[in-house]
């Protein structure tokens, strides 16, 4: 074997070797740690695009950790999806880190630097991984670092928020649990690729349990998606947590979305019996109310970070409207819009926090306060992270509204319903418009009385959003090979006999 | 029959009261009935390979029937993650508690002496 064939592993052991690197270096040498962070964000991006490169060619790489057989041993499968999850991860991962030593966040607590890096490799984990127990792992991995990331910098805010957190995803992790009982008691396997074969021979009196099975895996994933009614927690969360955390957990949501992409097709497709499709029905409705309550929750909204916070929950609703066509063509729209969502739900976060960071004591309130240093500028980056977030022109988010709403017209199996679409989705639009507008400008144009606040020594902080912007203009800009590698990628993930073929051999499909 | 019923209706009641303690009001009711689900799950990912009395596990030249030996493993990986979070959410509630002066999940300020009747 050749250091190349070990490259899937790599995204996953990298932060856990950096993570206590992190930890032993923080206390005597923090510039070192700093360093061996940025490092680590580094070499899992070098990694991930260079998986982008090679499932490019349509090759499903399964990696059997210890060299176990598959449907006995873990394997993790990387293919078109995975690679698009994981460039995704670890760019966010670096704009993220970069604003947190920049506003110097990450030394308020000794173990800000560990905890992120364990945060990747939970992530990285669950992206990569291809056995239902080793997602439930790595979601667990990435979730007790989250808590950590979460708190850090402590606070009364944060601890309250945080209490709901954690008993919210234990709950969600023990109904992750059942599932999991319930499908190997019926399948006998964890494989992913393997229980796609076996969910066929299942006995007509186990039908039954088998969809239950498939809807409490799906609530578990709608749950971490932060789908409606299972969205209460989010919020609270996000606001509560530190922007620059919060401008990572932009891609928690898209855990959720991810899982289900994967585990839908792969296990409770065709083939499936009763369970075929299962969540289906379920998922559109749920993800047209939680476009329009997240939107809605924009316009309400009484601070830019809660604004932030629910733009994401809208987002990830559009996003599931997409996904829920099932389709080809529907999904490939939900993933170009996947990854513009989150680098634009991270912007806004962050633009919130340089906001919050010049305004002092009126912090990111939707409403007028002194004059501030860098008002025009910071205005600026604002109406750019919200045209990003609303899906207007030039920037990415509306050619990935524009895929969504020609993708849904397109679907045979809709019928009229794609006009609700339309509605839902050029509707939220509007609302988010006018929110984003009216809290740009309470904040950037009204002035009250009162001296302004003293300039902040450096722009410094600008950076990391104006990256994420950047990006997001790229993205526009290079939509052709994007949209044509996630339209490949969404093939693949709704061809379920090519990664049993990658993952099981060549005479198991 | 009656040895799945008995572990059935135990996962059963435990459910039971794990989701009534976990809808209360206070932290610690609320982590009691985390715990009491999270036994539950182990019991029931336990049963999840068939229940079998007095068959090994492990491979042995004298025995033809097994004990299915994966549950065992995912239970175990099960208690030991749930362990570890029960702990974690002991700490969280506990400091939560400290700073805010409230026990509730919801935070919400309240008198705290015990003079009132909670959870209504």
């Amino acid at each position: 074997m050749t250091f190349a064939d070990h490259l899937p592993i790599l995204p996953i052991a990298i932060p856990a070797l950096a993570a206590p690197l992190t930890l032993l270096l923080m206390r005597r040498h923090p510039g070192w740690a700093v360093g061996v962070g940025f490092a680590s964000c580094a070499a899992m991006l070098v990694c991930a695009l260079t998986l982008l490169v090679q499932a490019n060619g349509g090759v499903i790489t399964a990696y059997a950790l210890g060299d176990w057989p598959a449907p006995f041993g873990i394997v993790l499968v990387a293919d078109r999806l995975a690679a698009i999850m994981l460039a995704l991860t670890a760019t966010l991962a670096l704009i993220a880190l970069l604003h947190a030593v920049i506003t110097g966040i990450d030394r308020k607590g000794w173990h800000f630097h560990p905890l992120f890096q364990f945060q990747l490799m939970g992530l990285n984990g669950a992206f990569l991984t291809g056995d239902l127990f080793n997602l439930f792992v790595f979601f667990e991995v990435l979730l007790i670092a989250s808590y950590g990331l979460m708190l850090h910098g402590q606070g009364a805010a944060r601890l309250k928020a945080g209490v709901q957190y954690v008993v919210v995803n234990l709950v969600g992790s023990a109904l992750f649990l059942i599932a999991l009982g319930l499908l190997y008691a019926l399948t006998g396997t964890l494989n992913m690729a393997d229980m796609g074969l076996r969910v066929a021979e299942i006995a007509p009196e186990d039908q039954g349990l088998l969809r239950i099975a498939a809807l409490l895996l799906a609530s578990v994933f709608a749950l971490k998606a932060a789908v409606v009614p299972l969205h209460l927690w989010l919020v609270r969360t996000y606001d509560a947590a530190t922007p620059a955390v919060a401008g990572l957990f932009a891609i928690m949501t898209k855990v959720g979305v991810y899982a289900l992409i994967r585990v839908v097709p792969q296990v409770f497709g065709e083939g499936a019996g009763a369970a075929a499709w299962a969540p289906a029905p379920f998922l559109w409705p749920a993800a047209l109310v939680t476009a329009a309550v997240g939107f809605a929750g924009v316009f309400t909204a009484r601070t830019l970070s809660e604004q932030a916070a629910y733009a994401i929950i809208g987002s990830t609703g559009t996003l599931l409207i997409a996904v829920a066509g099932w389709q080809e063509a529907t999904l490939a729209a939900a993933l170009f819009y996947l990854v513009h969502s989150t680098l634009a739900g991270a912007a806004l976060f962050l633009v919130a926090d340089v906001v919050s960071w010049r305004r002092a004591g009126a912090a990111d309130n939707c409403a007028s306060g002194p004059d501030f240093s860098g008002r025009q500028g910071v205005g600026l980056l604002f109406m750019a992270a919200a045209i990003a977030t609303i899906g207007l022109p030039p920037l990415s988010g509306f050619i990935g509204k524009l895929l969504i709403l020609s993708s849904a017209t397109a679907l045979p199996q809709w019928g009229w319903a794609w006009s609700w679409t339309w509605a839902v989705i050029l509707g939220t639009t509007l609302i988010a418009v006018i929110g984003f507008a009216r809290a740009g400008s309470a904040i950037f144009w009204k002035v009250s009385e009162g001296a302004a606040t003293t300039p902040p020594t450096s722009r410094a902080d600008y950076a990391a959003p104006v990256i994420a912007l950047l990006l997001l203009a790229a993205l526009a800009v290079g939509a052709g090979p994007a949209t044509a590698y996630a339209g490949a990628a969404a093939a693949q993930v709704l061809d379920p006999a090519a990664s049993v073929r990658a993952v099981l051999g060549g005479d198991a499909a | 029959m009656t040895y799945e019923f008995l572990v059935a209706s135990s996962i059963g009641v435990l459910v039971a009261g794990g989701i009534y303690l976990a809808l209360r009001a206070r932290t610690f009711q609320v982590v009691l009935g985390l715990t009491l689900i999270s036994y539950a799950v182990n019991l029931f990912l336990f049963a999840s390979g068939r229940l079998v009395l007095n068959r090994p596990p492990i491979w042995d030249k004298s025995v033809a029937d097994y004990t299915d030996p994966l549950p065992q493993a995912l239970v175990l990986t099960a208690i030991v993650i749930t362990f570890g979070m029960t702990a974690f959410v002991v700490i969280v509630a506990l400091r939560s508690f400290l700073e805010t002066g409230s026990d509730h999940v919801d935070g919400d300020a309240v008198p705290t002496d015990g003079a009132e009747e909670t959870g209504e």
